[in-house]
């Protein structure tokens, strides 16, 4: 192949237990759509389960969804745990139903950006491309 | 009606003009090349007699009350009373949900509508770990009978009417229920409501699933079964679309798959050796009221029908009330918009009223906020107020089922029916719904219909008002409801307390039964009832379920 390019590799998790997963498979198929390679995690992963399979899978990017608003909780908590892993350079992102008083505090706990409903994916796709670590 | 030399010069005239509007198109086109609706239906520019060549009334149509109820399942239909307003509801802790729902008792509502959080839902006590951030955020969180008694203490299951939006552990939450009616005074026969109950699509749309299809399966039927002689007058599962649209399904698809579930718990039933026309009248139905007013309509006159001649022909009821579909309907959530909220308001009054002239039986009105948050109480007003105006100002509850006899509504009916049946016929070959859910087979159409739909608003080919057209600088609203997280510190606290007060010994008893029971072929309801008496906690209870009966792994259905 002549693209010597490494291909931007993603998690696609859904942490905590709702079971809304529209949009992150929608999200996760127009990421591979655009060229990414999409590990998709499944429902109920506990921010463990996440850590551990983004370090396994050695993805650039975590793209986190909540809808039941256990975020506040939730998507820190990964923060914290990678934190403890050693990894410092993969870009976390988070979506879903995400009040924006809450945002501030998530991108203090060092969630890069948030979605809320009525994104665009190429939004997201572009986000990602220009702040993927290593490119 | 209509004989042939009518229609051979109705034909002629249509060619006629149909060349002449091509000719005008050809120099000014229309807004589209081509129209489809959200299931791939091509619609098309006129519609008119022919469109219904073979349309027979007693066949097709038949009267409101009567096979096949494709005008209702009621003769009067709301001349005669009103849907049923039921507004889904949980709050936080089971203190405050009781404070709320005798509120509304005493403002004359009838009917509680009981929403859980996700704990609860999928089987697991307010102290597990895995809770932790989710503890009555959805709605109430329930770990033992204790939690129940609170949530109706001082009202009389006897006279009220509950639904309860609980599915694989929906045996616990009906046997809690039974257990607070009997300390009440009041005996199983009288007691009315629903459980949704319907696993087969917490494992293609929703999620909240615990056991595998199999185990899951003998408890539904366990549940029938049990009711049928203990309590006849509880609907015993709600077969819901409403999911299955809002995970992205096209209105074709939400009738086909769950009229397939539907077809599979009957299945699952009669090979439990239930009687069709003992549990069937029981079933009841869920669907979704989605943006396209019309196909919206015709979608509920379809699937009546369809369920109809399922029920008829395929399981041989005989009973006209196993044949009717008796459905509640939730204006879809994934249609609200984050952006200007309050267009979201007209938004549900036209799904509502699309419900409406659908003959629904009871309807969900969803709050302007709710793409942002869980609503506020205004805005749950204003839902409410919503499907008042439509019944009392709008009119178009005078005559029943008003929109029969549009060429294109009949039409689309047909098609509808048409398209569904296709579908159900597809996943027959493929060994039942069950077998199409653990193939993948039903994720996978719904998440590509997901996917194509948010294609066409990121090429502007589907537009929304206030997304990707028509955007105004706002202000973001603020101050949205939010959740205390001191209840699950609270819960945990009572469940502490229950736990030094039980008696030991009729837990481990209680548990033991019910262990034995799950590997044998009796009846679990009794003993999940006893189970419950003995104040054995929903998480204690789903653990033993677990252990026998193992966990659903999903299939990953991208890639």
């Amino acid at each position: 192949m002549g693209n010597k390019k490494k291909k931007i590799r993603v998690l696609a998790a859904k942490p905590g237990l709702d079971g809304h997963d529209r949009g992150i498979k929608v999200v996760a198929l127009a990421l591979m759509n655009s060229g990414m390679e999409v590990v998709y995690t499944g429902l109920r992963q506990t921010p463990t389960q996440i850590v551990e399979s983004a370090i396994q899978e050695d993805v650039d990017v975590i793209a986190m969804s909540i809808l039941s608003g256990a975020h506040d909780y939730l998507f820190p908590k990964v923060m914290e745990l990678l934190k403890a892993k050693g990894v410092t350079d993969m870009l976390v992102l988070g979506g879903g139903i995400i009040p924006d008083e809450d945002i501030p505090p998530l991108k203090e706990a060092g969630i890069a950006e948030v979605f809320g409903p009525g994104t665009v994916t190429t939004d997201i796709i572009s986000y990602i491309q220009t702040h993927a670590p290593g490119l | 009606m209509f004989d042939e030399k009518n229609q051979a010069s109705l034909a002629g005239a249509l060619k006629k003009w149909s060349e002449a509007v091509d000719q005008k198109v050809s120099k000014r086109p229309e807004r589209r090349p081509e129209f489809i609706n959200t299931s791939g239906i091509p619609i098309k520019r006129l519609y008119t007699p022919l469109d219904n060549p073979e349309e027979n009334h007693a066949d097709d149509l038949g009267f409101p009350g009567e096979y096949p109820y494709t005008r209702g399942v009621q003769p009067t239909m709301y001349r005669g009373r009103f849907w049923t307003m039921r507004q889904y509801a949980g709050f936080a802790s089971a203190e405050e949900s009781n404070k709320r729902y005798r509120f509304l008792l005493g403002q004359g509502q009838t009917g509680l509508s009981v929403a859980f959080d996700l704990p609860t839902q999928i089987g697991y006590d307010s102290d597990n770990e895995i809770a932790i951030g989710e503890v009555g955020k959805v709605g109430v969180a329930i770990d033992s009978l204790a939690d129940v008694e609170t949530l109706f203490k001082g009202i009389p299951l006897d006279k009220v009417s509950t639904s309860m939006t609980i599915n694989a552990p929906a045996a616990i939450l009906l046997a809690m229920y039974i257990v607070v009616a009997e300390k009440q005074g009041a005996s199983p026969q009288q007691l009315k409501g629903t459980i949704q109950n319907d696993i087969l699509k917490e494992y293609s749309s929703r999620g909240t699933y615990i056991y595998p299809p199999k185990p899951s399966m003998r408890i539904i039927t366990d549940i029938f079964s049990y009711c049928a002689e203990h309590v006849p007058l509880w609907n015993t599962i709600s077969i819901s679309g409403y999911h299955i649209r809002e995970a992205g399904s096209t209105a074709v698809q939400e009738i086909a798959f769950t009229l397939a579930n539907g077809i599979a718990y009957v299945d699952a039933a009669l090979k439990a050796g239930l009687d069709v026309d003992k549990f069937g009248p029981r079933l009841s139905f869920f669907f979704n009221a989605h943006l396209d007013f019309l196909e919206e309509v015709a979608k509920y006159r379809a699937a009546r029908k369809l369920w109809a001649h399922i029920m008829k022909e395929r399981f041989g009821a005989k009973n006209p009330k196993s044949m009717m579909i008796r459905f509640h309907t939730q204006t879809a959530g994934c249609t609200l918009t984050a952006q200007q909220p309050k267009n979201n308001i007209v938004r549900v009054a036209y799904q509502a009223l699309s419900a409406v002239l659908g003959g629904t039986q009871s309807l969900h009105t969803n709050s302007m906020d709710e793409a942002l948050s869980l609503p506020s109480e205004e805005s749950v007003q204003i839902a409410l107020k919503t499907q008042q105006m439509i019944a009392y100002e709008t009119g178009v509850t005078d005559t029943v089922d008003p929109l029969a006899g549009s060429y294109y509504v009949e039409a689309l009916t047909r098609e509808i029916y048409d398209r569904a049946y296709a579908y159900i016929k597809k996943i027959d070959e493929m060994g039942g719904a069950a077998a199409a859910i653990e193939q993948g087979y039903v994720q996978r159409e719904i998440q590509d219909s997901a996917y194509a739909y948010q294609r066409e608003i990121e090429k502007d080919e589907r537009i929304v008002v206030g997304l990707n057209r028509f955007h105004i600088e706002e202000e973001r609203p603020k101050n949205l409801l939010r959740v205390d997280p001191a209840v699950r510190n609270q819960q945990i606290e009572r469940l502490t307390k229950l736990k030094g007060e039980r008696n030991d010994e009729s837990v481990k008893n209680a548990l033991a039964a019910l262990d034995r029971g799950a590997r044998g072929e009796d009846n679990l309801m009794p003993l999940i009832l006893e189970a419950v008496r003995s104040y054995s906690t929903l998480g204690e209870i789903c653990d033993v379920l677990r252990g026998v009966f193992g966990e659903y792994q999903a299939i990953n259905t991208l890639g």
